[in-house]
């Protein structure tokens, strides 16, 4: 690693730095929202704009695949997939006061604990580490799509092996609970809607 | 672009899912911590990648190549972990994490596990619908 023997300075920011500094402000803003905001919806919605920001930092990065990638999985299905969860749940649409669990302050403690450590580390390590973006791309697709089936085929037959059990384990997963619960679950089902509505 | 960029808001990023994982009690709401801390490592890996494919001339590209598996693996335990935080749903009619203290070795109940426990379990707001799938 040659490090820069007179690296640039951080009063001087680029560009692109600066559109990551503010990209990436609205990202870890939208993240804190996403993890304190007290309507469950709202906190998927959120997620969105988290998953968004960090996309736009890949395209920033040069790595455009992943970045189209990141919109098409994240923002496309597993937001959607939580947002079913959501409904499937019976979330209470509104502001929930029971959102944080008892030990928010501990949880608090323990994670600006660790981002303070991590910054601290982090920034000590790579505070002289320039990244040169010029030139080539350095995840446009086809660098990408070469490395992923020159050097990462069987990694990546393993893992559609993996999505292929991951998709029958969720049919099992729900299919099983239904069986098991059809009986029990038809008694006490108004008892629940009243128990739910009760909550609201 | 210094690196220190990505890196920290990737840290800032990953201790907010963990703040989250600990903090939340709805069980979906957890499942969103664990996408905010996954998205964090994968942030840093591409960001490392670009540096090395330039500073070391790497060209596995590894980086990016382990965020696609990551990508596809968080697909994957999002599935899996909607279906059973539903099958616990339907089973309990909760997705409170805090109630299901099924498993849970209090100080009092932790000695004798005959049936001292499972009526301390059962004590929960759920009982009705621990006994219903009993």
């Amino acid at each position: 690693m040659t490090l820069a023997a007179a690296h640039p300075g951080f009063l001087s920011p680029t560009g692109v730095e600066i559109a990551f500094l503010l990209v990436g402000l609205a990202t870890f803003g939208a993240a804190l929202v996403t993890v304190t905001t007290k309507q469950l919806v709202h906190a998927a919605l959120w997620l969105v704009v988290t998953l968004g920001g960090l996309a736009v930092e890949y395209l920033l990065l040069t790595a455009e695949f992943i970045a189209w990638v990141q919109v098409l999985i994240y923002v496309g299905s597993v937001v959607v997939l939580l947002l079913f969860g959501l409904m499937l749940t019976k979330a209470p649409i509104g502001r929930s006061p029971d959102a944080d669990s008892g030990n928010r302050w501990a949880a608090l403690v323990v994670a600006v604990a660790a981002a303070a450590a991590l910054v601290w580390v982090v920034v000590d390590a790579f505070r002289t580490t320039w990244i040169d973006l010029d030139g080539a791309a350095a995840g446009s697709t086809a660098v990408t799509g070469a490395s992923l089936f020159q050097n990462w085929v069987l990694p990546f037959e393993a893992l559609s092996v993996l999505l292929l059990a991951a998709l029958v384990g969720a049919i099992v997963l729900s299919r099983k609970a239904k069986a098991d619960a059809a009986a029990p679950q038809v008694p006490e089902a108004p008892g629940e809607q009243a128990a739910e509505e009760g909550a609201r | 672009m210094h690196l220190v960029y990505p890196a920290v808001l990737s840290a800032l990023l990953f201790c907010t899912g963990l703040y989250g994982v600990l903090a939340r009690r709805n069980a979906i709401l957890v499942l969103m911590s664990v996408e905010l801390m996954l998205n964090a490592v994968n942030l840093n890996l591409v960001a490392f990648d670009v540096w090395l494919s330039k500073a070391a001339r790497e060209t596995l590209h590894s980086g990016q190549a382990l965020t696609l598996f990551t990508i596809a693996i968080a697909a994957a335990e999002i599935g899996i972990g909607l279906a059973i935080v539903l099958a616990v749903h339907r089973n309990r009619g909760t997705s409170d994490i805090d109630r299901l203290r099924d498993a849970a070795e209090g100080p009092g109940d932790g000695s004798d596990d005959s049936d001292g426990s499972d009526s301390a379990a059962a004590t929960a707001p759920g009982a009705e619908k621990a006994e219903a799938t009993a």
